[in-house]
């Protein structure tokens, strides 16, 4: 798994190996990064939906209000030229209107009035010929029995009609008045430009692709498009069908919807009826410029999120990393204290065991020793004298005295051990010691092909000391060195140094190390790794013992196979 | 074999004054066997109540015993018999008792446990310093 490989290359190789502090290292981790980034995510997205609702209302809110607006000034707009047309033919009647100058004249107030929103006039009888025209065409006998807005007008009375080009080829719409009181009926119809009524819907504008647009019922646009390019796919027949749909309800309503379109972008649409259902007004924008606001929060948002995220990581690597080293080194720690804590209290205990079995074993020992010498005197008697087995009963005593001299041998080394009393101390140099020792011991060395070395500080302080007892501390430690090196030999360094008020002696060899296993143990009176009978297993033991009574300690470093160093740390005398 | 003596029969009056049964009994038949009288006392009280019906050459004192200190025993002895050696018995490590002792006028020490043939070699010593 990637994850774990990451966390893995975090560690020290050390700790990356032990198990334990995987796991630890990966649950730290994992808890870190969940309890920061799950809540993070929560109320990051709880806020941003509920931003987002909101903005999008508040989005809809504004364009309904835009768009409904407009569908008012657009239906007053129509409504407002309708009444001017119907007004002018109830004002002044066929007959004046007929008249082309009089007609003129009120094209030019129009025009005066509202710009050019008014194109022309022209005044139209029953079978749809016009009998006066006013206005910048060449129209005046135009015929509009088949236009759509003439049939309208003649059932309905009035009429806005769609934009189309018409007899002038040119996109306008007709607004017509049918007086169908008066004999003969006739319609009073106006030309609205096209122009001047586009203007109306394009200013309607938000953003960098908001548009406005008017479509009749056949989809078709009934606005030009003005500055702002129109959508590719507008006019669309479907799109148009589409929203008339869901227009169908119709009604002031504003009806806001949000489509694909053919090129898969996201649009808005507003749309509004217009003259009564027959126009829809549509405004429509980007869903993505409309929405730019929230798009740039959730941009930030987003990049916030990462950071974040990525802070929470980098975190909780950081973090984890320094917890499991830190704890790796706090188990360490306790380790050796626990250690050493057992060690002393252990062997303090055992110190009392063996002096207490040493002076219960001394007493009966040392009576069947003397009982043994006390058969012996009797066997000197003449009646014994020629006893067939004599030799072998002073075999037999001999070995009795024999091994209970050892048994008195090793009861004293204990009692040595469990001595609380000190021994007569003196100021002395250890490196002189040394030097002895080394002397001492060069048949021995010699004879078991071990290269002796020593590197001594020549500034070393005094220590108070019994020579006698750190002479047998340190021929303790270099025969043990000795032994282990086996019969292959090998090099025996003795180096001292001063330490923070110890003089340290360093004994190193080049022999088989001390398993991890029995380094807890090697102070342990009687644990011994030699052959029955060829060690007590006493040795560090009262190496321990003496040094401790000192102030001093015994440190051990060994790695199998490649040699053991033992380190006796002597508290310096108070004097120097 | 011994030269100073004031025994009739010329053997050295040995007074062992230990509470260990056991262990004296097996050194007094020893010491007797090679020409000592030797009498026994298992207590300081009963050491003393010896010394004062009878007259030794040399007398070997437990330091440690369950009814009185040995320096005390010492003390007394040396009273009764300002001339007795008094070779004294110390426990492992006990030598600042036997310092006492030698200032207190004993002859010497052995450090229990202590083997016959060094008992026997003080015992010699001693007898040979007799100033009687």
């Amino acid at each position: 798994m990637p994850f774990d490989d990451i966390l893995h290359k975090l560690l020290p190789p050390d700790l990356t190996r032990t198990p334990y502090y995987r796991s630890l290292l990966r649950n730290i981790v994992l808890t870190i990064i969940s309890v920061s980034i799950i809540p993070m995510v929560v109320v990051s997205s709880t806020l941003y939906l509920q931003f987002r609702h909101s903005y999008r209302e508040k989005v809809n809110d504004h364009l309904r209000e835009l768009v409904q607006k407009h569908q008012q000034n657009i239906d007053n707009f129509l409504q407002e030229r309708l009444t001017d047309i119907r007004l002018m033919a109830a004002r002044n009647g066929h007959e004046r209107l007929k008249d082309e100058s009089f007609l003129q004249r009120n094209l030019d107030l129009l025009q005066q009035e509202y710009g050019s929103v008014f194109v022309d006039l022209g005044v139209v009888n029953a079978e749809g010929n016009q009998e006066a025209y006013a206005g910048p065409f060449k129209l005046a006998k135009a015929h509009y029995g088949d236009a759509d807005w003439f049939h309208t007008a003649i059932k309905i009375d009035f009429v806005i009609s769609d934009v189309f080009l018409g007899l002038r080829g040119l996109p306008h719409f007709i607004v017509a008045v049918h007086s169908s009181a008066s004999h003969p009926p006739w319609i009073l119809r106006a030309t609205i430009d096209f122009v001047a009524f586009s203007d109306l819907v394009n200013n309607i504008r938000i953003g960098r692709t908001g548009i406005a647009y008017i479509l009749n019922r056949e989809g078709k646009l009934q606005t030009s498009p003005g500055a702002r390019p129109m959508p590719a796919d507008i006019p669309n027949p479907l799109l148009a069908k589409a929203l008339w749909d869901n227009m169908s309800a119709g009604g002031d309503d504003v009806r806001i919807a949000l489509k694909k379109d053919s090129s898969g972008q996201e649009g808005i649409y507003a749309g509004a009826f217009l003259k009564n259902g027959d126009w829809l007004l549509i405004y429509q924008q980007n869903a993505e410029d409309a929405f730019a606001d929230l798009d740039q929060s959730f941009f930030i948002a987003t990049v916030i999120m990462t950071l974040g995220t990525a802070a929470v990581f980098l975190m909780a690597f950081a973090l984890s990393r320094m917890i499991v080293i830190r704890t790796a080194k706090a188990d360490e720690e306790n380790k050796l204290m626990g250690q050493k804590v057992v060690e002393t209290g252990k062997l303090a205990s055992i110190g009392e065991l063996a002096a207490g079995v040493a002076h219960e074993i001394n007493n009966p020992v040392a009576i069947m020793v003397e009982e043994a010498g006390w058969i012996g005197d009797l066997l000197e008697e003449k009646e014994f004298q020629d006893g067939k087995n004599l030799e072998e009963f002073k075999r037999a005593l001999a070995q009795i005295q024999t091994q209970g001299r050892r048994c008195k041998d090793i009861t004293h080394k204990l009692l040595s051990f469990a001595r609380k009393t000190a021994a007569t101390a003196q100021d002395i140099q250890i490196n002189y010691l040394i030097e002895d020792l080394v002397a001492l011991s060069a048949q021995r060395t010699k004879f078991s092909m071990v290269e002796v070395k020593t590197e001594l500080e020549e500034e070393l302080p005094m220590v108070r000391v019994s020579v006698s007892e750190l002479q047998q501390v340190f021929l303790n430690l270099i025969n043990n060195a000795i032994d282990a090196m086996g019969n292959k030999g090998g090099k025996l360094t003795l180096s001292t140094r001063a330490q923070k008020g110890f003089a340290v002696v360093d004994v190193t060899d080049t022999g088989s190390g001390i398993p991890a296993a029995n380094l807890n143990r090697i102070f342990d009176p009687f644990f011994t790794t030699k052959a029955v009978g060829k060690g007590t297993g006493l040795g560090l033991s009262i190496c321990y013992g003496i040094i401790n009574k000192l102030g001093g300690r015994i440190e051990v470093a060994s790695t199998v196979d490649v040699g053991t160093t033992f380190s006796v740390y002597i508290p310096v005398s108070a004097g120097d | 074999m011994v030269s100073a003596t004031q025994d009739e029969t010329g053997r050295l009056r040995l007074l062992l004054v230990d509470d260990e049964v056991g262990f004296t009994t097996v050194m007094a038949k020893r010491l007797t066997r090679r020409n000592m009288e030797v009498t026994m006392a298992f207590s300081g009280t009963q050491g003393i109540q010896t010394l004062r019906v009878k007259q030794f050459d040399v007398a070997v004192l437990d330091l440690k015993m369950e009814d009185m200190d040995g320096i005390e025993v010492l003390k007394i002895f040396k009273i009764m018999d300002p001339n007795m050696p008094v070779i004294m018995l110390t426990g492992h490590g006990s030598e600042k008792s036997a310092n006492e002792g030698i200032q207190h006028g004993a002859y010497d020490y052995l450090t229990k446990p202590y083997e016959f043939t060094e008992l026997l070699e003080k015992i010699r010593q001693a007898a040979i310093s007799i100033k009687r």
